[in-house]
């Protein structure tokens, strides 16, 4: 009796063991698996975040202080048109007709600043083919500088080189109705502070 | 400016030192072969800042304290 039952038993340890190894063997696997160290090749989750903050640095360096100021507090720069016939019309936006606005990794919007009436969206990138850093993509920063750049140095040809379309295509137009009003407001708050400014007297 | 890694500094020279003045010329070559577009931000005379861009070395400025390069732009989707 005892020997037909350790005859059993050892039959079905054994089965059990056919049945139960492969599957037993494929999650030790999986698990060693989870638990190797696997080298990626110099990867470092900062460099984008560094990256953004020397554009920044460099973007402060080279636009007007207002500009910087507008693209810090709102996020996108206004450059006013200067391909015009109106003889009024320059970079200081004085009898300027029309203007940009330059937003990071969007199409750049013209507009009417007087009835801010939306003309257009210019569509733009500044690919780099020889990708060396994995991502094809400026900083945001260097995005906005490098349009701001090719705006205020070469209308004509950055907007050339631009795929045009109708306003709303990719930036929502009720945003960018926004975002001219806040910079409405913005530029009020700024002449106010301007204003106390120059009629302030300097404490002793 | 590079593609995930912003500014990089590419060379740096005094133009009234031949040997560094050469060398800042073949930089400026290169970068353009490479398809990049260049620039110089600059000061109108009313005091407003924009950007000259630049096709050829001799176009830089004398006052020039730097080049940006950056890539070509190109009609985006």
């Amino acid at each position: 009796m005892l020997l037909a039952l350790s005859a059993s038993a050892i039959v079905f340890l054994v089965l059990l063991w056919e049945v139960a190894w492969p599957v037993a063997s494929k999650r030790i696997e999986r698990w060693r698996a989870s638990r190797r160290l696997i080298a990626v090749d110099g990867y470092d989750p900062g460099r984008e975040r560094r990256a953004e903050q020397r554009a920044r640095t460099l973007l402060c360096s080279c636009v007007n202080e207002e500009e910087w100021a507008m693209y810090r507090d709102l996020g996108f720069i206004r450059v006013w048109g200067a391909m015009a016939e109106d003889p009024l019309a320059d970079r200081d936006g004085g009898g300027a007709p029309y203007a940009y606005l330059i937003y990071p990794h969007k199409p750049i919007v013209a507009y009417l600043p007087q009835t801010r009436r939306l003309l257009s969206e210019y569509c733009i990138t500044f690919l780099d083919e020889s990708r060396p850093y994995g991502s094809a993509l400026l900083p945001d920063s260097d995005d906005v500088l490098a349009k701001w750049m090719a705006l205020t140095g070469d209308e004509r040809r950055i907007i050339d080189s631009a795929n045009m379309h109708l306003p709303g295509r990719q930036v929502d137009p009720k945003q960018v109705r926004r975002d001219l009003w806040r910079l409405g407001q913005w530029e009020q708050a700024r002449l106010r502070e301007q204003g106390r400014g120059a009629g302030s007297v300097p404490a002793p | 400016m590079k593609p995930g890694h912003g500014e990089v500094l590419i060379a740096e020279g005094d133009v009234e030192v031949p040997e560094e003045h050469e060398a800042l010329v073949e930089t400026f070559r290169e970068q353009l072969q490479q398809g990049m577009w260049a620039a110089v931000p600059c000061a109108t005379p009313a005091g407003r800042r924009e950007a000259k861009m630049v096709t050829s070395f001799d176009d830089v400025p004398a006052d020039a304290d730097r080049v940006i390069f950056f890539p070509r732009a190109a009609g985006g989707r």
